[in-house]
C-alpha cells in the first residue's frame, strides 16, 4: 500500500512536472495523464502537496487506509451473471467517488472478474461490464472520466481457486485499486 | 431425433475400454469408445538394422492413435500369433481362427543417405486383400508423424472419414510457481500430446488460441501490456504481431476460412462488438450493432456468415449473421445459457457450451432442425473446437486441482481424456488438415 501510494504521489508530481499536453502512459497501473480543464497551476500546487511538503496528501491519502472508513471497501461483489451493484455496495461506491472527487488528482483503476463458470470470452466482456458500471456509478457521483480507468481479466485472474458456491462468490468482482 | 436416440444407447453401454498410454506429459484415457470397436492387429514393424533398436516404435504410435479414437480394438501386441513384415509371411488361417478382421504390417529401412523408408500394409484378412500401401520416405525428426499418417490411412479406408492424427493442437497452460504467482503459456503439440512446442510464455494471461486456415500462425489474446491485445504469431519464426490493442477488451479472434480476416471482440465503441480485421490493410469492419454483450465469434466454411454470443434477450445465447451485416437471428432456444459457438467443418452443426441448472456441457446443435444434443456429463466444461475431420470435439474440463482437456465425438460415443501430468490446460484449439 505504501508503495502504491508513494507512485501515485510520484506520478501526481510528474504530472506537474509535464507540460499540459502530458502524455498517456498506457499499461502501467498509475495513469499519467493531463486532466481536462485543468491549469498548470492547478497542477503545479497538487504536486507541491505531494512533493513538497509530502504531508496534507499523505494525510488525506492516508484514509484509504482507515479500516473504519467505507474506503476500506476495495472489491465489489456481484450475483451471477450480472454487473448489478448490489445495495450493500453503495455505501463503498459513493465514498469513493467523494474521495476521488477531493482528490482530482488519483486515479482510480477498476478491474473487472466474473467466476469460472461458462466461456472465457463471454467472462472477459462480463468482467468489463462490471467495471463499466462501478465506474458509471462514480461518474454520476462527480468523479471525473480521467480519473478512472477500467481493465476487465474475466475469470483469468481468481483470487480463490476451486469449483464452488463459495469459491465463486469470491471471484464476481471489481477490484478498486488507487 | 436420431441423435438423441444414439446418444441414449451409448450411454447405456457399459462397455469400459480403458488404455493408459503413458506420453510425454501426457496420459490418454479412453473413457468409453463405440459398442462394436472395428478389430485391427498391428504388427511390430521390421526393421533392417537387426543389431540395433528401431528409432521409433512405429506401429505402437499407430496403435496408439487407433485405440484412442474410440472406434478401433487394437489387439494387444502380446496376442498376436505371429509377427510378419511382409505379406508373403502372413499366415491367413491364424488370424481368421481369432477373428480378427485386419492386419497393419510394414517395414522401416534405414537408407543410404542415412534417412528411413517406412512401408505399409493395410490388408483385409478374410479376403486376403491389400486394402492400403504405402511407401513413405521419413528423417529421422518425421517419423512419428508419418505414424500418424499411416493411421490416418487406416483411418479412412476403414471407417470413410479422412484421418486427423497428424494434426496438431494449441492450448494455454497454466503452471503454479512457488511463490503462488502463474506463468501463462501457449503451446501446441501432436494430438496424442507429443512433441510439445512452446509459443509464447506470459506472466500476464494468455487466451483465446486460433489457427490460421493454412496452420502456419496463431492468433491469440495477451494481457502482457496489462489490457487485453490480439497478436498474430508465425508458428515457424516465432515472429509476432499486435494487431488490435484497442481501449476496452481486445478479443475472441477467429480467422476467416480464405485467411484473409480475422471476426473478433471489441468494446472500443462502448461495449463488446463483434469487428472483422481485414489483416493486410488493417481495417476494421463493425458488424454488431447493440447494447448487450456480443462475442466469441465463428465462421461458417464459406466465410459467408458468422455465429457469435449475445446476451441481447437476456441471458447468453447463439445469434447467426451476414458479414455484410445486417439482423442477426436467434439459433439457440433451449435453456438460459448457451455460449461459444464453433460451427462444424462441414456446417451442418454447431459445438458450444449449453449451461443448465449449475452443469456447463458441450451440446451439438443441429442447424437444420436446430435440435440440441448434450455430448459431455462432466460439470464445468467449455471450449470446445471441432478435430478438421469433424469427427470429434476437444475440449476443457475442470478437475478437482485446475483444468484438463478432454474429447467426444460428435455422435457422442467416444469420450476420451488428456490428463498432463503438470499445469493447467484449457482452451483446445484443433489446428488444420496439415497443407499436401
Amino acid at each position: 500500500m505504501i508503495k502504491r501510494l508513494l507512485l501515485i504521489i510520484l506520478a501526481s508530481s510528474l504530472l506537474a512536472a509535464c507540460s499540459a499536453t502530458g502524455k498517456k502512459d498506457e499499461g502501467a497501473t498509475v495513469e499519467q495523464r493531463n486532466i481536462p480543464g485543468q491549469t498548470d497551476d492547478a497542477a503545479a500546487s497538487s504536486s507541491a502537496q505531494a512533493y513538497g511538503t509530502g504531508f496534507d496528501a499523505a494525510t488525506s491519502m492516508l484514509a484509504l487506509d482507515d479500516p473504519q472508513s467505507p474506503l476500506s471497501v476495495r472489491i465489489i461483489y456481484f450475483d451471477y451473471d450480472s454487473s448489478t451493484v448490489l445495495p450493500q455496495f453503495r455505501n463503498a461506491i459513493e465514498a469513493h467517488a467523494a474521495f476521488l472527487v477531493a482528490n482530482p488528482n488519483v486515479i482510480l483503476s477498476m478491474e473487472g472478474h466474473a467466476d469460472e463458470r461458462g466461456s472465457r470470452e463471454y467472462n472477459l466482456a462480463l468482467g468489463e461490464r462490471r467495471a463499466i458500471t462501478v465506474k458509471r456509478q462514480m461518474l454520476l457521483l462527480g468523479a471525473s472520466a480521467s480519473q478512472t480507468r477500467t481493465i476487465s481479466y474475466g475469470e483469468e485472474r481468481p483470487v480463490e481457486e476451486g469449483h464452488d458456491e463459495y469459491v465463486w462468490s469470491q471471484n464476481r468482482r471489481v477490484e478498486l485499486i488507487y | 431425433m436420431l441423435l438423441k436416440r444414439k446418444f441414449i444407447s451409448g450411454l447405456t453401454i457399459t462397455a469400459l475400454l480403458l488404455v493408459f498410454y503413458a506420453a510425454q506429459a501426457i496420459e490418454i484415457i479412453i473413457d468409453k469408445g463405440v459398442e462394436n470397436p472395428i478389430q485391427v492387429a498391428i504388427v511390430p514393424f521390421g526393421w533392417s538394422q537387426t543389431a540395433t533398436l528401431p528409432p521409433l516404435d512405429l506401429a505402437a504410435v499407430v496403435t496408439s492413435d487407433l485405440a484412442r479414437s474410440g472406434r478401433f480394438a487394437p489387439m494387444q501386441e502380446q496376442d498376436l500369433p505371429q509377427r510378419p513384415t511382409r505379406y508373403q509371411q502372413i499366415n491367413f488361417k491364424d488370424w481368421r481362427l481369432l477373428g480378427m478382421e485386419n492386419l497393419v504390417i510394414g517395414q522401416l529401412k534405414l537408407t543410404e543417405r542415412g534417412d528411413y523408408d517406412v512401408e505399409f500394409r493395410l490388408i483385409d484378412v478374410y479376403k486376403g486383400e491389400q486394402i492400403a500401401g504405402f511407401r513413405i520416405p521419413s528423417s529421422e525428426i518425421q517419423l512419428r508423424r508419418t505414424a500418424h499418417r499411416i493411421s490416418d490411412i487406416i483411418f479412412e479406408k476403414l471407417i470413410g472419414i479422412r484421418g486427423a492424427f497428424d494434426t496438431r493442437i494449441a492450448y494455454i497452460k497454466v503452471m503454479k510457481l512457488k511463490n503462488q504467482t502463474k506463468r501463462f503459456i501457449l503451446q501446441s503439440a501432436d494430438t496424442d500430446g507429443f512433441n510439445p512446442q512452446i509459443l509464447l510464455e506470459s506472466s500476464e494471461p494468455l487466451m483465446s488460441p486460433a489457427w490460421s486456415p493454412d496452420g502456419k500462425s496463431i492468433a491469440y489474446v495477451s494481457f502482457e501490456n496489462r489490457n487485453s491485445a490480439v497478436y498474430v504469431q508465425n508458428i515457424l519464426t516465432g515472429n509476432r504481431v499486435k494487431v488490435a490493442a484497442h481501449p476496452g477488451i481486445n478479443s475472441a479472434p477467429a480467422w476467416s476460412p480464405d485467411g484473409t480476416r480475422l471476426a473478433l471482440t471489441l468494446s472500443k465503441d462502448g461495449n463488446p462488438e463483434i469487428y472483422l480485421l481485414h489483416l493486410a490493410s488493417r481495417t476494421l469492419q463493425r458488424i454488431t450493432t447493440n447494447r448487450a454483450i456480443d462475442t466469441e465469434p465463428s465462421w461458417f466454411h464459406n466465410g459467408d456468415k458468422i455465429a457469435f454470443t449475445s446476451d441481447r434477450g437476456g441471458s447468453p445465447q447463439i445469434y447467426e449473421v451476414s458479414v455484410t451485416g445486417g439482423q442477426p437471428q436467434r439459433l439457440t432456444f433451449d435453456g438460459t445459457y448457451n455460449a461459444r459457438p464453433r460451427y462444424s467443418p462441414d456446417g451442418k452443426s454447431m459445438a458450444l457450451i449449453h449451461g443448465k441448472n449449475g452443469f456447463y456441457h458441450i451440446a451439438l446443435l443441429d442447424l437444420q432442425s436446430g435440435y440440441l444434443t448434450v455430448l459431455t456429463q462432466t460439470r464445468l466444461d467449455e471450449s470446445p473446437s471441432f478435430a478438421p475431420n469433424g469427427s470429434m470435439i476437444m475440449y476443457a474440463t475442470s478437475v478437482y486441482k485446475g483444468s484438463e482437456l478432454a474429447a467426444v465425438s460428435t455422435d457422442g460415443r467416444v469420450h476420451q481424456r488428456l490428463a498432463f501430468q503438470d499445469g493447467e490446460v484449457r482452451e483446445p484449439a484443433w489446428g488444420p488438415f496439415p497443407s499436401p
